[in-house]
């Protein structure tokens, strides 16, 4: 029997907001189900955790603050495995700390969330400024392989869906999974809705049944708790079916890492989201995510007013990257350009993905992605010959 | 290995990895006891552990819900388990290495916030698994692999560090005073608020060999003259205590 995703009447009154995307991705979280967050103070998500303590008060859950990311992501995931919905929020410098935790939980497949209000880094960086650095780090920071999930919002509305929908991916896949927004998200203000109902994950019961392996076509195994009298064995270590440590069997291993990063790879069709803007005929195809698509949309439409075929791709998992979709929208383009907060790290995996040059437009002033800088890259490309054609 | 523990232990694991002269199979069994004496349920005990030789004394031989985590978390991990359903009984039990260097941070302020997490250190002075490196608990003078002329550093009193931080029950115990060892964790079991239990176990294999101390027989021997119970601690001079440990139930509180 496979668990099933139900609609439930929001927690969060329905009706319209206006709040910053940080306190949205709070109010997600209630709405998701969310009755565990431990976290650390960190410039630009500390809203997040504030606002997350007097949502607990309100809906029954429990706030931690731990002495550091380390313990905040261990907190978790024992909360995880002790049956709560956990989160955190965090920016890049407490994220490396982090990392650690990820790879333990998506080695013992424990559904978990990560909200990662980008800033400009690296290191300590620029606090209070944005970035996307975190592209790879989300993706491959912890060793060796595995699989994760992560949404790149771009408004306050979408910070509070994509914390209901990290919630749902990250317990349907039993991964960590993440929301990226960066600090222009995070710290955005503006309207937010709040439906009649959202939708909330129900995690199976299955008694007695292999925590960490399955016969089951989607390589996701059901998720017990603590105290249930199922006697578990959790552990990061090489481990069978049961949770038996096996760090001699190089046939338990390969089976292990092949599920691990196999239940996600075989999903990305169902996994991936995306929007489109003006790609059907478009031969300047811009490729943005989060803050930075906002820019691109506005030079998109720009350049369409003055007749340039110009659309615009927006993964909005970053994690699987929406592969098919891309090599599907760039299939008539002459030029791929793409925007964002760092230096060019979304731009290696459109490349990876095309097998073909693509112009990065990297701005890494700490400033959130001005049309401007779009403007100016594209000066290069010959976009004036092909107005009015 | 005593009949009366084979309820509560996964009997298919056995024999445990430990080495020739290791202490941690006594404390193994004396957790068992201990559980059994505080009357508490094996479905709603979590044992947490985190890396390390003594990570592995519930891992996987408790017939318990476990909770293996990485070095030095298994605090962290176990306060999040407790918070998330305090209907558990969370019971960390891990090495000297795992819970005082890289896990100290979660250690001392898991003991400020008295929590009702009980943490039993297994504490044989050095980095077993890992071949025998110094420790911050390596006594001065004492040789590893990583100290071969002798560790300069002074070692933490994991006791008074914990007493310093606020846990409200401290007891330490060499796992030769077995009786005292089984009753101090049982009382830890049932505290209501942080409980700390040092357990002293001997290393022949990797701290015993550098030391010439090397086999269990010599470490009795030793402990006995070094680790002096409460009790006879308190009569001593300042002297007198050079050297020396005190044991028993050090802070109750």
């Amino acid at each position: 029997m496979k668990p099933t995703i139900e609609r439930v009447p929001s927690p969060i009154p329905p009706g319209e907001y206006f709040l910053l995307g940080d306190e949205a991705s709070a109010d997600g979280a209630v709405a998701a189900g969310c009755n565990f967050f431990a976290g650390y103070p960190i410039t630009p998500a500390s809203e997040l955790m504030v606002r997350v303590v007097h949502r607990m008060k309100e809906f029954g859950g429990t706030f931690i603050q731990m002495e550091d990311e380390i313990g905040s992501i261990s907190a978790m995931i024992g909360a995880a495995w002790a049956g709560a919905r956990a989160m955190t929020a965090t920016s890049g410098p407490g994220l490396s700390l982090m990392l650690e935790g990820i790879g333990y939980a998506a080695m013992t497949e424990t559904p978990l969330v990560v909200v990662d209000i980008q800033r400009a880094g690296p290191s300590t960086g620029q606090a209070t400024r944005p970035g996307s650095g975190d592209v790879f780090q989300v993706q491959f920071g912890s060793h060796s392989d595995y699989e994760i999930i992560a949404l790149a919002p771009w408004s306050v509305q979408e910070i509070f869906d994509h914390t209901i929908l990290a919630f749902n991916l990250s317990e349907a896949y039993r991964v960590p999974a993440f929301v990226m927004a960066d600090e222009s998200v995070g710290h955005l203000r503006e309207k937010l809705t709040v439906p009649e109902t959202v939708e909330r994950w129900h995690r199976p019961a299955r008694p007695g049944a292999p925590p960490f392996d399955t016969d089951d076509a989607d390589g996701v195994p059901p998720m017990p708790a603590f105290g249930q009298g199922e006697r578990l064995l959790v552990t990061g270590s090489t481990h069978d079916a049961r949770g038996l440590r096996k760090t001699q069997d190089s046939e338990v291993h390969r089976r292990l890492v092949e599920r691990l990063v196999g239940k996600i790879r075989r999903a990305a069709d169902k996994i991936t989201r995306w929007e489109t803007y003006n790609t059907e005929d478009a031969e300047l195809l811009f490729v943005a995510y989060g803050f930075s698509a906002r820019a691109a949309l506005d030079v998109v439409m720009e350049l369409r007013r003055r007749g340039v075929r110009a659309g615009l791709f927006r993964p909005v998992t970053v994690w699987p990257f929406p592969e098919r979709a891309l090599i599907e929208a760039a299939a008539g383009a002459k030029d791929i350009v793409v925007p964002e907060m760092n230096w060019g790290q979304m731009t290696r995996e459109v490349e990876r993905v095309l097998h073909r040059p693509v112009v990065a437009l990297p701005q890494v002033d700490g400033e959130g992605m001005r049309p401007e800088t779009i403007w100016q890259g594209i000066r290069e490309i010959d976009v004036v010959s092909r107005e009015g054609t | 290995m005593s009949r009366e523990l084979y309820p509560n232990l996964r009997l298919e694991v056995f024999p445990t990895p430990f080495c020739a002269g290791c202490g941690h199979g006594i404390l193994l069994g004396a957790m068992v006891r201990a559980v059994n004496e505080a009357g508490l349920d094996w479905d709603r005990i979590l044992f947490v552990s985190g890396i390390g030789c003594a990570a592995w004394i519930p891992s996987p031989h408790f017939a318990a819900d476990t909770l293996h985590t990485t070095h030095g978390r298994p605090i962290a991990f176990g306060t999040g388990a407790l918070l998330a359903n305090p209907e558990l009984k969370v019971v960390v039990i891990s090495g000297d290495g795992d819970l005082a260097a890289i896990g100290g941070n979660h250690l001392i302020h898991a003991a400020r916030r008295n929590l009702p997490l009980t943490v039993v250190c297994a504490n044989n002075h050095v980095y077993g698994m890992t071949g025998g490196q110094v420790a911050p608990t390596t006594p001065i003078g004492d040789c590893t692999q990583t100290s071969p002329w002798g560790a300069e550093e002074p070692p933490f009193d994991l006791c008074r560090l914990v007493d310093g931080a606020g846990g409200g029950y401290v007891a330490r115990h060499t796992v030769f005073q077995i009786w005292q060892l089984i009753r101090s964790l049982t009382r830890a079991l049932k505290f209501d608020g942080f409980s700390f239990v040092e357990a002293v176990s001997p290393c022949p294999t990797h701290y015993g060999k550098l030391n010439e101390i090397p086999t269990l027989g010599d470490f009795h021997r030793r402990m006995r003259g070094l680790y002096i119970d409460r009790k006879r601690w308190d009569k001593l001079s300042e002297s007198e205590r050079e050297g020396k440990v005190p044991t028993g139930e050090l802070i109750s509180r």
